[in-house]
Order: C-alpha cells, then structure tokens, then sequence
C-alpha cells in the first residue's frame, strides 16, 4: 500500500476541483490519514490471481434499439439553470 | 375506522379498506395529513411535502390497482417531477425535478401517490442523517438519537405511521441500517433488480433503490410494483418479476440459514447478540436449520467499501458543476474559479472529505495500490457469498452492531460512523439481496431502541428472503412494537 504521509488534500482538491478551507484541508488530512491506516489492512490480501470485479452480476452488452425517442423540451432542459438566455445555458467565459 | 386511526395501518391493511370502498383516497390522506403535522415538529423526517399535488391524484386514482391510493414517501434523492430534489444538499436547494424517475413512473402506474420527501444524509454519505444540509431527523423511539442513515428520514416517517411505506436508497445499508435502528423492514434489491433511473447517482455498482415498509408483506409489494427491466438503466436487469407475496406463509422446514463467524465481532452490543440469538432459536423453531459458514474477507469490507464508493462518488458528483442546475459561484474570475467555489460552497463537510478520499484513490500513482486492490478484495468478497450460498439458502446476522446511536455521538469520528454499515456493506460490494426485520427491542438509558434482523440472499432472490424474513416476523410480535406517541 501506498505510504499515507503522501496524502496532500490541497493538492487532491485541486484536481477534484473543489475549494476547501484551510481548517477543512488541515481536518480532512488528519482524519483521511486515519481512514487510510485502517484501509492498510487491504495490503496483506493476496490478490496476486484475482481478476478486479468489474460488475457485481455479469452483465454484457446491453443494447436497445436505436429509436428517436421525446425527451425534454429546451424550456424543461433550462428549467433549473442558474443563468440563461435565448434558450442557452449561460456559462462562465471558456476562452480569451 | 376512524380517521386518526388510519396511518398505523400496513400498505395491506389499508389497500383492503380502498378496495372495499370503506375508505376514499382522499380520506386517507388527510388523516396522514393530520397525522404528519403532529408528527413532524418531533421527528423532522421530510424535507418537503405537497398534499395539494397528492389530492389530485388521489381523486383519479383507481382503487383496484396494485397500490390504488396508497401515499408513498420517497427519498430527497429520486426525480419526482415538479417537486424538489435536494439530495439533503445545498447545492441542490433550489433544484425542482423536471421528469419521474422510472421508480416513481411505476408507482405511479401501480396507483400509488408520493406526496413527500424524506430528509437524508448529503447525496447519501452517511449513517445518521445528521450530513443533511437542511434539518437533523430524531428517531421516534428516542428524540435524542439518530434515525439512523442514509434513509433516516423514510425509516423514522414509517416508524412514526408519518408514511404507510416510503422508498430509500441503499449503497453500504443505507436502507438496511435505519430500518433496524428505526424497528421497521428495509430492503436492498438484488444489484440490477430495480432501475435507477431518475436516482441521483453516488455509487453506481452499488446503489440500489428499496422499500422501508411496517412488515414484510408491504415490501413484496413494493418490489412487485417497481422491480424490473427499464430501457432507461442498462444496469437494470432483464429477469422476470416474480410475485413475491405468493411464498409468504410457507414455513422454514428444510430451509438452511447460515450464520458467518466472522459476523459476531467485538463491539457488537449484548442487547444485539441476545437479541439475534433468541432471533436464531426462532427461525429453527420454525424449521429451519442454522448452519455455520465462513465469509473470510468480511473484515475488509468497509475498507473495499470506502475506496470503491468514494471514488465512484467523487465521478459521479463531478456534474455538480453549476452550469445546468444548481448552485452556482457568484462573479466568478475564471473558469477554475467557478468550479472550485461552486462545490466548496455547495457541498458540505462528508460529501467533501468522501470527494477527496475519491479523487486520491484514483488519482495517478495510487490508483492501482487503492482502487484496483480494492476491486480485486471486492471480487474475493463476492466469491465468498457465492461458496456460502451453495450450502445454505440465506445468511443470517444482526443488520447494525448497534441501536441507535446519539445525535452527535459519532459526528466528529468519520471511521466510527463508517463502521456502522459493518454487517451491510458487502452485500452492496457481492451484488447480493437482503433485508432488516425488527428481532428486538434493547433497554437503553429508560429507552426502548429497535433491533434488526439482517436476511442476506442470493443475487435475484428476493423471494426467498421475503419468504424466510415473513415467517419469522409473522411467528413474532416485535413488528408491532410502536415508538412511544409524541409528547404533545
């Protein structure tokens, strides 16, 4: 297992894109290094010839047909949009 | 029947009444109307509530339907169309649901009518229903304790006859776990038995949707209603609906109940052990046999739980991102700016720590050590039930380790809280059924705290477990402990 000093909240939020306050950073680091000791214990699994589980029940290739189907009007798609216009998402300037 | 008499009433009880016109949908629900305000200011279980909406189905409803007129609560976390959508979240507050979710679509059809959202933990992280950003929900059977979580809100509205039958979400037990600290039955479907379409998602190899029901029986309705295959949720398997009442009231002769070894830790209250014990004496009273089986990777479950379910969760809340729906950032500089205090001042402090814990274990350089270590223990806990159940029919044991727990007790501990789901979380992990049946009552500082029973079955099995759980509860009367009245 990977060591769990190299836990670095401020860097993780930073990919997560998510602002933390500096005592939220400094209380997460603390009690995530807890959660990551008791985690350890997943290292004395010998998992050498297991294959990772990758569905609970095996499932493969579920299709439908390919139909039009309804679906929201632009009205309902906007209707929770916390800025709008012209029947548009407003969105924070991407580029220059 | 009187009016104030109608909300103690089963889903089965109460549907007789409507069928035989004793009683008018409208009726029923004025008195849970009734009911709920005195109710409320005690427990707090929803979130929000629309009568006026609920009234006008109910004077369309057909009383011959499956449901016909039942009121359902459903959790703050499924698309009911045109009512909010919280998720117990802030950044959700102003949220309404522009479309049913194909669970509610169903009930619906069914003839059932939701008319209120029960309060939860934020976007379902939680063992307490103390991470809503909106209000604390008290267990009925003791104001100073948790409901239990995250579907606090649905167990403590049924505990309380504030709903007849509601609907939750189980991830690691987030139905299982309040339904036994709550004394009513919770199920987690079988992975794939229920369509999540319209559910907002935390965890997606392991939610499911279930019912929190007063018995047994009401729960084998629900499933009847709303399992199956749905276009809209590849995950939702394409298996028959079997009939799940029809096995009720057949005994256990023959039946083989195994009780894992590894499920009676330390740190198991005695009242809980004793309680599952007398619980065993019962079921082979009633013919079944208890057989010893092994499930060797158990006491790594949370472990597995924790890294797979944050790290889906920190994926699946990426769309939380204030461009289409909810909060978002005033004046934001950039781009970067916009997406980093729209979540930080959106999501509280569980949903927060759940996204770093997430983000870590996927992140470049740990992704194989947490992530993929995790989905091959999964896998070696899956292969567990899987020996288990070709010896035995159902697993038996206690659902939580505890009763309810005090508002407060575990909130500053994270790893204390997600011990909670110890016995639960991997039948989320295997993909398994099970459900929480009311065994006992403890006696706790002059309180009387629920005990459940947890039945684990096979992938699909639901019908076994309805049938083993029915028994059992049919032989005893903790089904019919109520929670004290309110205080006036």
């Amino acid at each position: 297992m990977a060591d769990t000093s190299e836990l670095d909240v401020a860097y993780v939020a930073k990919l997560a894109r998510l602002n933390l306050t500096a005592e939220e950073t400094g209380l997460f680091e603390k009690q995530l290094r807890d959660v990551l000791k008791y985690a350890a214990k997943l290292g004395e699994v010998d998992v050498s010839h297991v294959e990772a589980a990758a569905h609970a029940i095996p499932v493969f290739n579920v299709f439908r047909e390919d139909e039009p189907r309804d679906w929201f009007t632009a009205e309902e798609a906007l209707q929770n949009a916390p800025r709008q216009a012209n029947q548009l998402f407003v969105v924070t300037k991407v580029v220059e | 029947m009187s009016q104030p008499e109608l909300p103690a009433l089963t889903i089965a009880e109460l549907q007789g009444l409507l069928r035989r016109r004793e009683v008018a949908p409208r009726e029923v629900l004025e008195s849970l109307r009734a009911h709920i305000e005195a109710t409320e200011p005690k427990i707090d279980a929803y979130l929000s509530l629309d009568f006026e909406a609920a009234a006008d189905e109910a004077a369309k409803v057909d009383v011959d339907l499956p449901l016909g007129g039942v009121p359902i609560a459903v959790k703050d976390i499924i698309n009911v169309k045109g009512q909010p959508c919280t998720c117990g979240s802030k950044i959700l507050g102003s949220y309404r649901a522009p479309y049913d979710a194909t669970v509610i679509r169903r009930f619906r059809a069914a003839g059932a009518i939701p008319f209120g959202k029960t309060n939860m933990d934020e976007f379902a992280m939680g063992s307490s229903t103390e991470n809503s950003s909106f209000k604390v929900t008290r267990n009925p059977w003791d104001p100073a304790r948790v409901p239990g979580g995250s579907s606090g809100g649905s167990a403590a509205a049924v505990a309380a006859d504030a709903a007849f039958g509601a609907v939750g979400t189980d991830t690691g037990g987030s139905i299982r776990q309040p339904a036994a600290l709550c004394g009513v039955v919770g199920v987690k479907p079988s992975y794939g038995r229920v369509s999540r379409f319209g559910l907002v998602a935390f965890a997606s190899s392991l939610d499911q949707v279930g019912p929190l029901t007063k018995t047994v029986r009401d729960s084998a309705m629900i499933m009847i209603a709303t399992a199956g295959h749905d276009p809209k949720d590849s995950t939702a398997l394409n298996q028959p609906v079997p009939d799940y009442t029809a096995g009720l009231g057949r005994d256990l002769r023959g039946m083989k109940l195994g009780l894992p070894k590894e499920y009676m830790i330390e740190g198991i209250d005695p009242q809980v052990k004793a309680a599952v014990d007398a619980a065993l004496k019962q079921l082979e009273s009633l013919g079944a046999e208890i057989v010893d089986v092994s499930l060797p990777h158990t006491d790594y479950g949370i472990a597995v739980y924790y890294f797979l379910a944050t790290a889906e969760a920190s994926a699946n809340l990426a769309r939380f991102d204030g461009v289409r729906y909810g909060h978002r950032a005033e004046n934001p500089r950039d781009l970067l700016d916009h997406y980093g205090r729209t979540r930080g001042e959106g999501f509280g402090q569980e949903v927060k720590r759940r996204i770093i814990l997430g983000t870590y274990a996927l992140s470049s350089g740990y992704y194989d050590a947490y992530y993929l270590r995790a989905q091959k223990v999964r896998e070696l806990i899956r292969q567990d039930f899987a020996k288990a159940f070709a010896k035995v029919d159902a697993i038996v044991s206690p659902t939580s380790p505890v009763p309810a727990f005090k508002l407060g007790e575990r909130t500053a501990d994270p790893l204390a809280m997600y011990l909670a789901d110890i016995f639960t979380n991997t039948g989320n992990l295997a993909g398994i059924c099970g459900i929480s049946v009311p065994c006992g009552l403890a006696k706790i500082d002059n309180a009387q705290l629920p005990i459940g029973l947890q039945l684990l079955g096979k992938a699909l099995d639901e019908a076994r477990i309805f049938e083993i759980a029915h028994a059992y509860e049919q032989s005893t009367e903790w089904h019919k402990a109520k929670p004290p009245a309110p205080a006036k």
